[in-house]
């Protein structure tokens, strides 16, 4: 197995409505991540494409039309595709194409426009459902996620104000980012618990936005990373793993991600990690809702069952804290166009552990980073850690 | 590290299949395969993957739905947007790579339940520069084929040939659709829809699911005793845009072939493989395939159709299965019936049309209106 590292990124602002097609905004991140790993086009072997439900951009097949924005033409394209965990498994996905020894560059884009679905993107969602069983029902998301934020809470005894918290924390992180929709820095707890109920539990400050964007990042092997002296500009796949949950969600205790724990476990052994939460100095879990950042922080093994929310009250998971948590801003900072949030996933790791990340960089040293994206019907995890 | 084909599951390919859902369809695919690896899912295979498009399936996320009737649950799996062969792509990297050694590869299509898939195909055009033109999609197969005998010299006979071919040789193929002993006369007196391309010169569609058990060379030696082994894999992309893609030539056939050809380290393609399995959506396809992937020189493929080069028993057998046009158009999983059709080549196990003594295959497969895409297989038994 190869070694390989990412040695490159970008992304575009995050925004409801850019005037951008989806060609375009996934041009803009793989020209932002070439131009950081000193890269063209022709460089790359192969390019691996990220991207939610076709519905969304409203094209069929939308993996081959974006390809052109995406520097695919006459290069070996591969879309990948596990729903909202798309956004940590694409570079999965490019992990494999280097570390296989069939590509030594690769370039990973991740792409999502929300905005062309009206009148909300909310009703792609009404066709995620088993037709004969959810789908009569005419759920929607948020009411599935106030069902798993419901039992998270009863279960465990966690008080809402805990769970609120990370969004003001989120929010408050993402001030520093440049691409981020919903930055606040004067955010306050009150200002969450007291916005509009959704489903109960969840409030709408609670959710992250819809949005519109693409992000990119390189890869290359380690023979690459000497030849074009890019050492310092490295970040190493550690780790990978991913895991998908049966369908049946209405068969699943709701009260831990299962799902994400097997993919963390999986990535820990490759990373030969055996206690996480020594061994990893931050973290960026899948955050488009707050609780959802709880409940993966307890998935990756990163806190006990039931005491994220403590963690978050006592600060641990604040920037300057002793684990930092989506020093990036999150989903609910920067903004959740679904797939494209790979820039502040596997971006900010990057960034973080290569010290690029400016305003957002954590104070103290960080040598080792884990991702994770989450997907489908609460049923899919996505893992990815990186080193120095 | 050599990555070896242990098990094929294929269900009979159909017009209709009213008492199964495609999940019972993937289910049923997925247990022949286990069967003839001989493998558990839940406990000897590491990692699942589908080939899947949302639009097909008529679902938001198609991904959900995936894991339960293949024996996946709380595994790793995923699904590729592409084609059956380059679901075999990332099986192929992911146990390169170490991060498994025993893969399972799914494919289906359902397409009976598809209600309007001329729609769906149009919903792949452009949506600012192509779709508002209307009409019907297979005009762009029309525009190509055209450009293909324009250039190549081949001829609207040539392609009548192939649909003769493929759909008589379909006809000893117990899992294909569509066999049936049309003449290539009644191919060029069927009507011009897409002109120069007629009504018979398009593949039909037709349901199937087709699932593969991969594995790295120890483990498929322990499962099998002559796996087939991927010699080499490829697989490219032209441009999306109409506008400015290769219209003759197939380029994307041609890359996946050199990167196929690269790995499995294969110098003159011609001569090289004792059978072929390419993609036949449309009947002028087998032969701007044939071309592009080096296996007849270019305006040759007509002339090979004519003189029989590519029936069983001739110079290099192409779809002796039949092909698309006559087991049907799967969508994604064509590339996966191709690569199951060569495996039952190479083991010997094809009945009444079993190429004598196959041992090297070359598969190649097309994602289908309205791409440029495509991936190429490398097939082998023995050292």
């Amino acid at each position: 197995m190869r070694k390989v590292a990412v040695v490159g990124a970008g992304m575009t602002i995050f925004r409801r409505r850019l005037q951008e097609t989806g060609k375009e905004l996934s041009f803009e991140a793989s020209r932002m991540a070439l131009d950081q790993a000193k890269m063209e086009i022709s460089d790359v072997n192969a390019v691996i494409h990220g991207t939610a439900p076709d519905a969304f951009d409203g094209v069929h097949m939308k993996g081959e039309y974006l390809l052109d924005g995406s520097g695919g033409i006459r290069k070996p394209y591969m879309r990948v595709y596990t729903g909202g965990g798309t956004g940590v498994f694409s570079t999965i996905a490019g992990w494999w194409h280097v570390a296989s020894g069939l590509a030594d560059i690769a370039l990973v884009v991740n792409e999502e426009k929300m905005s062309s679905c009206q009148p909300h993107p909310q009703s792609v969602f009404a066709h995620i459902w088993d037709p004969i069983l959810d789908r009569p029902l005419k759920p929607n998301l948020v009411w599935i996620f106030a069902m798993e934020m419901n039992r998270y809470m009863t279960v465990h005894g966690i008080p809402y104000e805990d769970i609120a918290r990370v969004a003001v924390k989120n929010k408050r992180n993402a001030v520093g980012h440049p691409c981020a929709q919903l930055p606040d820095a004067n955010i306050t707890l009150e200002d969450v618990m007291n916005s509009e109920v959704m489903a109960w539990p969840v409030h709408r400050l609670d959710i992250s936005p819809p949005s519109d964007g693409a992000a990119a990042v390189v890869l290359a092997s380690e023979d690459v990373v000497r030849k074009r002296k890019l050492r310092d500009q490295a970040a190493w796949i550690k780790g990978v793993g991913w895991c998908i949950d049966s369908t049946m969600w209405t068969d699943r205790d709701l009260v831990f991600p299962e799902y994400v724990n097997r993919a963390a476990k999986m990535a820990y052994k490759q990373a030969k990690i055996d206690r996480p939460k020594r061994q990893i100095d931050f973290a960026e879990p899948y955050d488009p809702f707050d609780y959802k950042e709880l409940h993966h922080l307890e998935g990756l093994g990163l806190a006990d069952k039931g005491k994220a929310g403590l963690m978050t009250r006592e600060g641990i998971t604040e920037r300057d804290g002793k684990l930092p948590v989506c020093p990036s801003g999150g989903l609910l900072g920067v903004g959740n166009p679904i797939a494209a949030t790979m820039g502040i996933k596997i971006g900010e790791l990057y960034w973080q552990l290569t010290g690029q990340a400016g305003k957002r960089q954590i104070p103290h040293e960080v040598h080792t980073g884990v991702a994770q994206a989450w997907g489908d019907l609460m049923q899919y995890g996505s893992v990815v850690v990186m080193g120095a | 590290m050599k990555i070896g084909i242990v098990g094929v599951g294929v269900t009979p390919f159909r017009l209709t299949t009213p008492e199964f859902s495609w999940k019972e369809l993937m289910y049923d695919a997925a247990q022949r395969a286990y069967a003839d690896a001989g493998v558990d899912p839940r406990t000897d295979v590491d990692s699942f993957i589908t080939c899947a498009e949302d639009y097909y399936e008529g679902f938001g996320i198609f991904d959900e739905f995936t894991p339960d009737q293949l024996g996946a649950a709380l595994r790793p799996m995923h699904t590729v947007g592409g084609d059956g062969i380059q679901g075999l792509a990332n099986a192929f990297m992911i146990i390169q790579a170490g991060a498994a050694d025993v893969v399972a590869v799914e494919s289906h299509s359902k397409a009976s339940d598809i209600l309007t898939f001329d729609g769906i195909v149009a919903h792949g055009l452009d949506p600012i520069w192509n779709r508002p033109l209307g009409g019907h999609p297979n005009y762009v197969a029309g525009l190509e084929m055209d450009a293909f005998l324009r250039a190549s010299r081949n001829t609207a006979k040539d392609c009548a040939l192939v649909v003769e071919k493929n759909r008589c040789a379909a006809l000893r193929n117990p899992v294909a659709a569509y066999g049936s002993r049309v003449t290539a006369g009644q191919v060029a007196g069927s009507a011009p829809l897409w002109a120069p391309l007629r009504a018979l010169d398009v593949a039909g569609l037709a349901d199937g699911c087709v699932v593969l058990v991969v594995a790295g060379e120890r483990a498929a030696r322990r499962m099998q005793s002559e796996p087939v082994w991927v010699r080499g894999i490829g697989w490219a992309s032209d441009a999306p845009a109409l506008e400015t893609r290769d219209w003759a030539g197939a380029a994307y056939a041609r890359l996946a072939a050199d990167m196929a050809y690269r790995l499995a380290k294969v110098r003159r393609p011609a001569g090289a493989f004792d059978l072929a399995e390419v993609d036949d959506k449309f009947s002028y396809k087998e032969l701007q395939h044939l071309e592009a992937i080096g296996l007849a020189k270019k305006g040759q493929a007509g002339k090979m159709a004519r003189r029989g080069a590519l029936g069983l028993g001739g110079k290099l057998p192409t779809n002796v299965s039949g092909g698309s046009l006559g087991c049907g158009n799967v969508l994604d999983a064509s590339g996966l019936h191709r690569v199951s059709e060569a495996v039952l080549q190479l083991r010997g196990e094809a009945g009444s049309h079993q190429v004598d003594g196959a041992r090297t295959a070359i598969v190649q497969s097309w994602r289908g209106l309205p791409t440029a895409t495509g991936a190429v297989a490398v097939l082998g038994v023995g050292r």
